[in-house]
């Protein structure tokens, strides 16, 4: 397996696919604020998974090209004219906070300006 | 007469020929609704007040003779993750639940365009991920067949609104069978249109390489009548195919035509995952074409079986992609407990999202995360192109190629909910279709304890025409 990043990736490729660790960092990368027992039930059900989709080893791929998507078409360009968008009101109606011009989060930087 | 017995296409000429008014249609639909949908959970919203406005336009439009659309006076669902701007678009999931969208599909606006009525937004696996309904964050759909069995998905809700007369047509979402396998398992007919048909703008994303938008009908020629209404380029939808590429047809003016000198291929290695009443049903359908002039050319698909592995891979990546809009901070949920702007994410996203959906995002974020991304999400696209390439082989000796749509009937409710791959394992023969690209339908092919069985029919991308004709032709000639 290539590992083009920092990750230090640990499989237990006897049986665990992927670790209950691996599963928090994933659940960390996807903002999904697991609890202890979904990330250890994903650990196992995960592993499964990924266990079945090994069978794509068995597979020679030496020289084929990665399929995207199946259409004849590709960089489809409009002109670029400028058309009516959805407007700050309709933008902003499903909001689940907003003053009316903009979205409402909770503060990001700190008072030095750090994240 | 009963109005609900109607299909979709009578009921439009009734209607257009002031032999019915739509009122009385939407009336029964509404009779029935009232009477049945407690016990079948089909709808997740209905408009009753707003379908019978349009009703009386159309009925007082057709009494002045003026012109109307295709599908004018005619009730018809829409699966809810088809942006409206009346109702909210749930998407079957909390963390919609109360997302009202500021702008239409273009399919809905077609439909709406064509007068059609739209009589409410239709049940579905959370985000159109899964294969029996029983995902939805909102409600549980039952086979109207057999309430202790699954309507299958995820168009689930879609399905069972059609098989129980609660709408005339329906549309549905198919990523990797979503719209034939739960046609197939009320016994209706479901057709998945080639991969850039119909617009997906407005159709909320899932998997966006794999995603189209179909209908879900009484008959064939329904399906065709709905493909002419909803098909065609949008320039809001840069997939959506060019009509010089691939014109759109008046599919209803040839779905009668029979088809002549046709061959269909068959994969005997598929048919040995199915149940053996499931083989016996599509191997009769196999021979009633061979008497209807049909050539049969065994084939072999040899990469079919790596469809399943590839699709969770491809579908997950881009899930897991699409789903990051989702933030608390443009539309749907947020969570009350968030502390700072990270929390707003991630505690909105866990409280908002259910078990499968996160399972998907997390297979997929993985999939794409550094240092795994060759060995899965790479290898499952070069994989997706040998797939293909058995499409691509198969058409070049066959004008179709048939096998069943599911390997059992409608499973029991509960069954597979335990088990995420054996649920996933359920949509082996309608995955590869959506990874191809190329269209296919499902239609009653016989029975099994009285649960319908699905005829699989799969032919070359934009030959909509043709596959419609074959699937026409087993129709008309069953009893």
């Amino acid at each position: 397996m290539k590992n083009r990043g920092k990750t230090v990736i640990t499989i237990d490729m006897d049986k665990q696919k992927i670790t209950v660790e691996r599963v928090k960092t994933v659940a960390k990368l996807a903002r999904l604020n697991l609890n202890d027992a979904e990330i250890s039930q994903f650990s196992a059900q995960l592993s499964d998974i990924l266990q079945y989709i090994e069978k794509l080893n068995q597979l020679d791929t030496a020289g084929i090209e990665p399929l995207a998507h199946c259409l004849p078409v590709s960089n489809c360009l409009r002109d670029d004219i400028i058309k009516p968008s959805l407007g700050t009101e309709k933008t902003l109606s499903n909001a689940p906070d907003s003053d009316g011009q903009f979205f409402i989060v909770p503060k990001i930087l700190d008072e030095s300006g750090n994240l | 007469m009963q109005i609900l017995k109607l299909t979709c296409k009578n009921l439009r000429d009734k209607i257009a020929a002031g032999e019915i008014k739509s009122i009385n249609a939407v009336s029964a639909v509404f009779e029935q609704i009232e009477k049945n949908d407690a016990k079948i959970g089909a709808y997740i919203s209905t408009f009753k007040e707003q379908s019978f406005a349009k009703a009386k336009e159309v009925d007082e439009k057709i009494a002045a003779q003026k012109p109307v659309g295709a599908l004018a006076g005619v009730p018809i669902a829409i699966k809810d993750n088809m942006c409206s701007t009346f109702g909210a678009t749930t998407c079957g999931s909390k963390i919609l639940q109360n997302f009202h969208s500021p702008y239409d599909a273009t399919a809905v606006e077609k439909l709406l365009a064509a007068d059609a009525v739209i009589v409410g937004k239709t049940n579905l696996d959370e985000f159109a991920m899964g294969s029996s309904t029983e995902n939805s964050g909102i409600k549980q759909t039952v086979n109207p067949l057999d309430y202790s069995r699954v309507p299958g998905g995820s168009s689930g809700g879609s399905a069972a609104a059609v098989a129980a007369e609660m709408c005339f047509a329906a549309l549905g979402s198919d990523t990797g069978g979503s719209i034939r396998q739960p046609a197939g398992f009320c016994g209706i007919a479901g057709l998945k249109p080639t991969y850039g048909r119909v617009s997906r703008y407005g159709l909320v994303a899932y998997g966006s390489s794999l995603d189209q938008i179909g209908p879900l009908t009484k008959n064939v020629e329904d399906c065709a009548l709905i493909l002419n209404v909803i098909a065609g380029h949008d320039e809001k939808d840069s997939t959506s195919i060019d009509e010089k590429i691939a014109p759109v047809q008046d599919w209803l003016a040839t779905v009668n035509t029979k088809p002549q000198n046709f061959k269909i291929a068959v994969v005997p290695e598929l048919f040995k995952g199915a149940d053996s009443e499931v083989v016996a049903a599509v191997k009769n359908a196999i021979e009633f074409y061979k008497k209807n002039g049909a050539e049969i050319i065994e084939i072999s698909m040899p990469h079919f079986d790596y469809a399943i592995a590839t699709y969770y891979l491809i579908a997950t990546a881009e899930a897991s992609s699409n789903l990051a809009r989702y933030d608390g901070v443009h539309y749907g949920h947020r969570s009350k407990n968030a502390n700072d702007y990270i929390e707003v994410y991630s505690k909105s996203r866990d409280e908002g999202f259910g078990p499968e959906v996160k399972r998907r995002i997390m297979l997929g974020t993985y999939a794409l995360s550094s240092g795994y991304y060759d060995a899965y999400y790479l290898k499952a696209l070069k994989a997706r192109n040998l797939i293909r390439g058995d499409f691509t082989a198969a058409f070049a000796k066959a004008d179709y190629i048939i096998m069943p749509t599911s390997p059992t009937t409608a499973f029991k409710i509960g069954e597979k909910t335990n088990d995420p791959l054996q649920m996933y394992l359920s949509d082996i023969y309608t995955i590869a279709v959506n990874l191809a690209g190329v269209p296919a339908i499902s239609v009653p092919c016989g029975n099994d304890n009285n649960l319908p069985i699905g005829l699989q029919i799969i032919a070359p991308a934009f030959e909509e025409a043709k596959l419609l004709q074959i699937a026409r032709l087993f129709e008309i000639s069953r009893p």
